[in-house]
């Protein structure tokens, strides 16, 4: 596990020791994240990395998993997809479900801690068990356009809390609580972002029959409609009329969502006897990951729909010229012109394309800009600072803070 | 080496870091966008005034604030957007002032173009109000002469440079940058005040004013 010092070199030591300064004021407080999974997911990874880090700077942090059967998860998926705006409303058995569940992890869980974090709607209900302390809800998903009846069932808790946050202004609604702006991060010594010997790089390129005799275009993502891989086959279709280059499409599929492999399946049908378009289905692994977006001349991420859209952040560290749709957080990552292009259509995805393509001095220049601007406002210690000044602002209301 | 004068009073160096508070209110089009900056706290304003400098601050020269952005990016009024970025934010010495200013550029661009009324954003590209928190605290750095001065200024954080020069004059309204008070107030350094103060910290990157200001100071040491 990484040291808060290690940071030094990526960000600053001046960075480090504002962090040192900040965590002085909250020393010997006590904070309890909850959530409902100790692995996989974005927010299992971040609680991975934040924890100890809040640790080490004298936050005593801790984290609880709630515990849940099939039937608790199955509502709790539902909320989800209704919290998107999909799906359809909970059934009066699929309340009681989530209420019997919640019950019991109210017995389970230490709810005593100074700060009481609880990510995601799943342990919501928990925040029965408030007393004195404070209790923020950490909502990591748009619920900008919920289903009108699961929106009123979570109110029901909602207001129980003094804080909550979400990663961008959009996925919020007016609510009758304080509202904080966090955006997720993105670990730059992890395995998916650290930086590769050139050798292991070549490695996976050949590993995956990739030759390096053209400009490489690559979009990660799971092989699911809302990223649009047809989409990107359509806008790199569309440059290979003027530009020979390939394209690289790599993203994980599970055995157990149908949609997902119809999905790939289209896509392969679509790329079938075209040597230079690369489809690979992975299994996770966050090295080959790294290694492909490094590999790559160019990252487009075509997606319809994105929660906060992390792999731009990735290719961005990694100094790559960044093609991305502008949805859900992405926008926050890519400044038009300055640190990426944005598009809207697969035209606009093409012309984009083209545009760096053409113009490597314009692409390199961005690609820069888009790493300083990650290590400034996408990195795991912006986070850490954020969710220390989020607990020191539960006490004080004005906008002006003296600490 | 010239012995530098020691100051009346030592100088010490404090950061704000920021904190992004939600409001829940948005606009579409320039009507709301006007109605919004009248009702808006003032940390507001100050934070979309503010926050593209500091996000984008490696980037120059950039529009330092996000109600041109949005303007041009997502109404198309790249006129509009141009009065809006070249509103010269030295000439305010409070929040409220720059308030006005906004608000009457905009609603003198309506006026004299009413089509750009009927404008709207498409949907999910809306104007959406946040505000800053700021977060002041002392740091462990504190200059006794100009020399020190310039050593901490090297390698301070840029938040503390911002504090220094941005929120300090403008949201605690003390009407000048605290480097350009404490170089006449404490070191009688009249020049290097005046200097200072004549830097537009508004068009360059907050690394190039450091620059800017350590070359300034080599100068008078």
């Amino acid at each position: 596990m990484p040291l808060l010092e290690d940071y030094a070199p990526i960000v600053g030591q001046d960075v480090i020791d504002d962090l040192r300064l900040l965590s002085e004021r909250l020393r010997g407080r006590t904070v309890r994240n909850v959530n409902s999974t100790a692995v996989g997911g974005g927010v299992a990874e971040i609680l991975n990395r934040l924890v100890p880090l809040l640790r080490q700077v004298g936050v005593e942090a801790s984290w609880d998993v709630i515990k849940g059967g099939d039937a608790f998860f199955a509502v709790t998926k539902k909320i989800h997809n209704a919290l998107h705006g999909g799906g359809e409303g909970l059934t009066p058995q699929d309340k009681e479900i989530f209420m019997e569940t919640s019950r019991a992890n109210m017995e389970a869980v230490d709810t005593g801690a100074d700060i009481m974090f609880i990510h995601d709607p799943q342990p919501m209900a928990l925040v029965a068990r408030k007393r004195e302390n404070k209790w923020i809800w950490r909502c990591h998903v748009d619920v900008s356009r919920p289903e009108p009846g699961t929106w009123d069932f979570l109110m029901s808790f909602i207001g129980g809390y003094d804080a909550s946050v979400f990663s961008a202004p959009q996925f919020s609604r007016e609510l009758p609580l304080r509202q904080f702006q966090i955006a997720p991060s993105i670990d730059p010594l992890s395995d998916k972002n650290r930086d590769l010997e050139p050798g292991f790089i070549d490695s996976v390129m050949e590993k995956h029959s990739i030759p390096r005799d053209k400009p490489v275009v690559t979009q990660i993502s799971r092989f699911d409609r809302l990223k649009d891989p047809l989409g990107v086959i359509e806008a790199w279709r569309l440059v290979k009329k003027y530009i020979d280059c390939r394209l690289v499409l790599a993203g994980g599929g599970a055995a157990d969502d149908p949609e997902g492999m119809q999905v790939y399946a289209e896509v392969m049908e679509r790329a079938k006897g075209d040597p230079d378009l690369h489809i690979l289905l992975m299994k996770q692994d966050d090295l080959e990951v790294n290694a492909l977006q490094r590999a790559s001349d160019i990252v487009i991420q075509k997606s319809l729909k994105e929660g906060f859209g992390l792999t731009v952040s990735e290719a961005l560290w990694k100094g790559k010229p960044v093609v991305a749709s502008a949805v859900g957080g992405i926008p926050l990552q890519v400044a038009h012109k300055h640190s990426g292009l944005l598009c809207h259509s697969v035209e606009g995805a093409a012309f984009a394309l083209k545009q760096l393509l053409n113009s490597p001095d314009y692409a390199r220049k961005l690609g820069e800009n888009g790493r300083e601007h990650v290590r400034r406002n996408f990195l795991l210690t912006r986070h850490l600072k954020e969710y220390m000044l989020l607990f020191l602002a539960l006490d004080r209301g004005e906008d002006l803070v003296n600490i | 080496m010239k012995e530098t004068r020691k100051a009346t009073a030592p100088f010490r160096f404090y950061t704000r870091l920021q904190l992004t508070e939600l409001t829940g209110r948005r606009a579409s089009n320039l009507q709301q966008l006007a109605d919004g900056l009248r009702e808006i706290s003032g940390a507001s304003i100050y934070h979309h005034t503010h926050r593209f400098l500091q996000q984008h601050q490696f980037l120059s020269p950039e529009p330092p604030n996000d109600f041109a952005y949005w303007t041009a990016g997502e109404l198309g009024e790249e006129a509009l957007a141009e009065r809006l970025y070249s509103l010269d934010i030295m000439r305010f010495d409070s929040i409220r002032a720059l308030r006005e200013a906004i608000i009457a550029t905009i609603e003198g661009y309506v006026k004299a173009n009413p089509m750009a009324s009927l404008k709207f954003a498409a949907e999910g590209r809306e104007f959406h109000f946040l505000k800053s928190i700021s977060f002041i605290m002392p740091t462990r750095h504190e200059a006794a002469d100009l020399r020190e001065f310039a050593d901490i200024l090297s390698r301070i954080t840029v938040d503390s440079i911002y504090y220094h020069v941005f929120e300090s004059r403008l949201r605690l309204e003390k009407g000048r940058n605290d480097f350009s008070k404490w170089f006449e107030d404490c070191l009688g350094e009249r020049e290097l005040s005046a200097l200072v103060e004549r830097l537009d910290p508004y068009t360059q990157t907050l690394e190039d004013l450091r620059r800017n200001l350590l070359r300034g100071i080599e100068r008078s040491l």
